[in-house]
């Protein structure tokens, strides 16, 4: 894979609680795909979230940039960061209010990404402006992967 | 950057949506303040669905904290400066 230090473009993946197993392979797999497309990717995530990626990819052959979901908040709101892309995973409500969060903050062009048990009613409730990709995907990331893979968000 | 922690709070619900914090402040709070997503209170950045309602009670301030693995806790703290700086804020609305 090449080195990500020369991309132009910029995504920040906000991951979400990582309690649905399908997160961390779909963000790997979205992390390389961004890359290959030459977009930096950067993952916001809490210290689980992190954590499960770190030890997934101990090499770091995929994982860049990594940092606390409230610390990437915060650059945001204070103006010292912003990205070219922004995709918010969501499975429960808490993932909303980080996503509708991301679309009041950052002028980033929003990606939700909806998974999970509640993945048809998380989409009746996402009425802010952003492209949304959803699967009732909680153990096999493929239903989620196919329709990433339709919307194509590195060729966006 | 904030830390909920450093703050002296009282958990008046927890692992609730954004929408029933909402609610709820509406309902037991006579006086309130709407605030955007990112608005800062203490040192925390305030996650959620605009708008996002913000309860005063005397010198108590009431607001949503969201953390991805236990949804939203509404907090209430005590700070007579933090409750004066966000009524000061509605006034100029």
């Amino acid at each position: 894979m090449e080195p990500d230090t020369h991309s132009s473009k910029t995504a920040l993946l906000v991951l979400g609680c990582p309690q649905v197993p399908v997160q961390t392979s779909i963000a790997l797999y979205l992390i390389s795909r961004l890359k290959s497309s030459g977009i930096t990717p950067i993952v916001a995530g809490n210290k689980a979230a992190n954590t499960l990626l770190f030890v997934a990819d101990p090499d770091r052959h995929y994982l860049g940039e990594v940092t606390d979901l409230d610390r990437a908040v915060a650059q945001i709101v204070e103006k010292k960061r912003d990205f070219d892309q922004c995709f918010v995973f969501i499975h429960n409500d808490a993932g909303i209010s980080y996503a509708a969060t991301m679309a009041a903050i950052s002028k980033a062009r929003l990606f939700v990404l909806i998974y999970g048990e509640h993945q048809g009613d998380l989409v009746g409730q996402i009425t802010f402006p952003c492209t949304k990709i959803a699967a009732k995907a909680v153990h096999n990331p493929l239903p989620l992967k196919k329709v990433i893979d339709e919307v194509a968000p590195w060729a966006a | 950057m904030g830390c909920v922690e450093a703050l002296n709070y009282e958990i008046l619900i927890r692992d609730a949506s954004f929408k029933e914090c909402r609610e709820y402040i509406k309902s037991h709070f006579s006086e309130s303040i709407d605030v955007e997503p990112g608005f800062k209170i203490f040192d925390v950045h305030t996650i959620g669905v605009p708008p996002i309602a913000v309860g005063l009670d005397g010198d108590f301030v009431i607001f949503p904290y969201t953390k991805p693995c236990h949804g939203t806790f509404l907090l209430r703290v005590q700070d007579a400066e933090e409750a004066a700086r966000l009524r000061a804020l509605k006034k100029a609305k």
